[in-house]
């Protein structure tokens, strides 16, 4: 089933065509990875499925995004719905300065949850899911700001799923962490991938190998190559794909 | 080997002279506050007591004590506080977070600027024409206050907006990805990580509103008035003012000179307490929202 897809999707910053008629699809719980050289328009296509292009100014947005079939910039959808919807992990953790507790417990707060019990159920169980509960369970007053970066992202991940969304999207999660950060976080996307279908952005060429079951190769805001991640290794099609995942450029 | 060489030497001491340039200059920033303040501490804690900071005035104001003035400029501090904090607070945070248009934003800053480059004699001006006149409040702490907010209104606003400038955009980010609505967005996070820079603002700002002089002379202060104002619509004594009247004005200059002393000093003493507490609060919020 299609949860993600895009038809002619177009995205302009003023002049500039950053987003060239993508059409593509993401089926229910896989992991599709986003890759090519900087520029190549692969953040602004993940940002354009829950609208965060929206807060960039003097960018226009045209053609179809459909999450679970519903056009995400059609007029009676609200942004803060399809957010609800869509949730995103960024490239720098951005923990609030507030405890771990309230941290991951924002996302329901603002979404008009009060009762007290459901919160903490979620939020322990948000905490679980992003595989950093034996770390911080006897510390959830303290303050985000303390833990370190690998924490603060895994923090990141269990604030975005606290409030269920079905679409996890990635900008490149892990390029500001230590490797063995970056490992586990890669292991918990096989864990999420149980309940969320989850696009990356990735300017790591052998972490889309290993994790993605689907890689999209963008080039100057083209997508030039979408396939099974096996097929994309070990058999590109296209040229530039190949030159890419061999090191020739990017 | 590692040689001296002719372009090191100098390039050595090209940079100890600019050292010394900054060191000297900024020293003497620190040292030209030192003076003043030596200079109306020694002149005027002769006559600081307990009774001169509540006692009225007696004799023509050349002896007894400031209590009435003191009262004054406390109750002005507080009026001006309340028009003048949540007016520019929300200006600010509409104009740094909202206005959308640029057009808009860019006018609204330059008018923001240009009144806060209005002389405060026009302020008192102003004052007197509409609130004291116009407006029918006559000489009173009421029309005083609103004066004096406005005066303190645009750096309350560009603190406001300034403090809301140093917040990461990555957090406004991080909240709106999650489905909050914009003004979420900006009572949760965004309002509380600018609060303590916000609340510094601010408390200087009353810094400079409880030392003015020109925006009260003809909106609320008294030249001599022993009765504790009752309300709002009462005239009052105010520091700057009585210090004003004892060294220009009074019914003997000579004579009220120590008070005049006494008087500046206990109005730099009420500054640099508000300064103090400006920065306990910044720390103890700064550490509650801290950042990093």
């Amino acid at each position: 089933m299609k949860v993600i897809e895009t038809i002619d999707l177009n995205v302009h910053y003023k002049e500039v065509h950053a987003l060239k008629n993508v059409t593509m699809s993401m089926n229910k719980l896989s992991i599709t990875a986003l890759m090519g050289p900087s520029g190549c328009g692969k953040s602004t296509y993940l940002r354009a499925l829950n609208r965060m292009n929206d807060l960039i100014e003097g960018c226009k947005v045209s053609g179809q995004v459909l999450i679970e079939g519903d056009n995400a910039y059609a007029r009676d959808i609200h942004v803060d719905d399809l957010r609800k919807k869509v949730g995103m992990v960024f490239q720098k953790p951005n923990p609030f300065p507030m405890s771990i507790f309230e941290n991951v417990a924002y996302g329901l707060r603002v979404n008009g949850v009060r009762d007290k019990k459901f919160i903490h159920e979620q939020v322990e169980k948000a905490i679980h899911q992003a595989a950093l509960w034996d770390e911080v369970k006897d510390f959830l007053k303290k303050s985000a700001m303390d833990l370190s970066g690998g924490q603060q992202q895994r923090l990141c991940i269990a604030r975005a799923l606290v409030i269920e969304p079905s679409v996890l999207l990635m900008d490149e999660p892990t390029s500001a962490l230590d490797p063995i950060s970056s490992a586990k976080i890669e292991e918990l996307m096989f864990d999420l991938k149980k309940n969320y279908t989850i696009v990356i952005v990735t300017h790591n060429i052998q972490q889309a190998a290993r994790i993605s079951d689907n890689t999209a190769f963008f080039y100057i805001g083209e997508l030039i190559e979408l396939g099974t991640t096996k097929e994309i290794f070990t058999n590109p099609k296209n040229e530039r794909t190949q030159n890419y995942i061999t090191g020739r450029f990017g | 080997m590692i040689k001296q060489t002719k372009s090191g030497k100098r390039k050595r001491l090209n940079q100890s002279i600019m050292f010394w340039v900054f060191r000297v200059l900024s020293l003497s920033v620190v040292a030209v506050l030192f003076i003043i303040l030596a200079f109306i501490f020694i002149k005027g804690f002769k006559v600081l007591s307990w009774d001169f900071i509540t006692q009225s005035p007696t004799e023509g104001m050349t002896s007894g004590g400031i209590y009435p003035a003191i009262i004054g400029t406390l109750w002005l501090i507080a009026g001006s506080m309340v028009f003048a904090f949540p007016i520019g607070v929300l200006a600010g945070i509409y104009n740094h977070e909202y206005a959308a248009w640029k057009p808009l934003k860019v006018f609204i800053r330059i008018m923001t600027n240009n009144l806060a480059g209005v002389p405060s004699i026009v302020f008192g001006l102003f004052g007197m024409s509409l609130f004291v006149n116009k407006l029918g409040f006559g000489d009173s702490i009421l029309a005083g206050s609103l004066t004096l907010g406005l005066l303190a209104l645009p750096v309350v606003i560009r603190t406001t907006e300034e403090s809301l400038a140093a917040v990461d955009n990555s957090f406004r980010r991080a909240s709106l990805a999650l489905g909050a609505t914009k003004w979420q967005t900006t009572s949760r996070v965004v309002f509380p990580i600018a609060f303590p820079n916000i609340l510094t603002g601010l408390i200087l700002s009353i810094g400079r509103v409880s030392g003015e002089t020109a925006p009260i002379l003809f909106t609320v202060a008294a030249y001599f008035l022993p009765k504790l104002p009752s309300g709002i619509f009462d005239q009052v004594m105010a520091l700057p003012y009585h210090l004003y009247v004892l060294a220009t004005s009074g019914i003997d200059v000579e004579k009220s000179r120590p008070i005049a002393y006494g008087t500046a000093l206990v109005l730099i003493m009420i500054v640099l307490i508000m300064n103090l507490l400006a920065n306990v609060l910044r720390n103890y919020f700064g550490r509650k929202y801290k950042v990093k």
